[in-house]
């Protein structure tokens, strides 16, 4: 189904996109798959040594979750910019949601696009990141 | 506090294949199930040349390119005290399985907050493909708590 620029509203939510929770395969597989092999992700005595209190998740992992988010509303050669800022940790056993909301509409380089305000959450509402990305509709 | 004259400085030019299996790996890893993502025919179908690299995956390439424990020493961070503050990615053209990206890195910004207790590096990178064209540019922001 094609998204048209004039049915989107201001607004308007696209459809959220929810995750399984994340445990330490989860990580495992992230690590080996996106090439960050940041210790601080998969081995839990480099992160105890970090003083922190046990592995937690990529953010990029999260990030690529808004990836989809985005990807299953408009095909990807509509996404014309993602941006994201990484507010908190994604802990083992936290369930992101994605969503993302329509806050602008307008015209720019000679095509119709709109602004998504977006956001991952987890199960107790705690926002992990926070982005925009601008889309083109026809 | 890093060296504030390491702002333009180049982190090198290097060039990367997009390989089938590794979107596929990354396809699991992040639990896509679009099969634009994972089936070259369906990808096909759908007017792609190949399997698309997916939004985020840029970064994921341009990490693989780059040591980034040299990176980070360079401007005086250590890799278990930093965290990934801001990434955006602006897109010009679809990125494909089988292309040859180029990535031509530089830091951007470094600055401190809250007296010096958070330090930032701000890191650009043009992504390019083998026939010249421009697919995206990527902007990572890492601090060190």
């Amino acid at each position: 189904m094609t998204i048209e620029f004039s049915a989107v509203q201001v607004g308007e939510e696209i459809p959220l996109l929810t995750l399984c929770p994340i445990n330490r395969t989860t990580l495992a597989l992230y690590c080996g798959a996106s090439g960050d092999h940041n210790p601080i992700h998969v081995d839990i005595d480099f992160a105890r040594r970090a003083r922190m209190p046990d592995v937690f998740a990529h953010g990029m992992l999260s990030a690529a979750y808004l990836g989809r988010l985005l990807t299953a509303w408009v095909p990807q050669d509509k996404v014309r910019s993602l941006s994201v800022r990484f507010t908190g940790i994604t802990q083992l056993g936290h369930l992101p949601t994605c969503t993302g909301k329509v806050i602008e509409k307008f015209c720019e380089a000679g095509e119709q696009r709109v602004r998504l305000a977006l956001s991952c959450t987890n199960q107790y509402g705690e926002e992990k990141l926070a982005g925009e990305a601008i889309v083109a509709l026809a | 506090m890093a060296d504030k004259n390491l702002i333009g400085h180049s982190t090198g030019v290097f060039s990367i294949d997009v390989e089938k299996g590794r979107l596929r790996f990354f396809a699991k890893a992040i639990g896509e199930t679009d099969p634009v993502y994972i089936d070259e025919a369906a990808a096909q179908a759908a007017g792609h040349k190949s399997l698309p690299v997916p939004p985020t995956f840029l970064k994921c390439l341009e990490s693989e390119g780059r040591d980034v424990v040299q990176l980070l020493d360079l401007v005086g961070f250590d890799l278990g005290r930093v965290l990934h503050a801001e990434q955006s990615f602006v897109y010009h053209h679809m990125a494909y399985a089988g292309d040859v990206l180029t990535f031509d890195g530089r830091i951007c910004d470094l600055y401190e907050k809250k007296g010096g207790a958070l330090q930032f590096v701000v890191m650009e990178a043009r992504v390019t493909n083998q026939d010249g064209e421009h697919i995206a540019d990527i902007r990572s922001s890492l601090v060190q708590r």
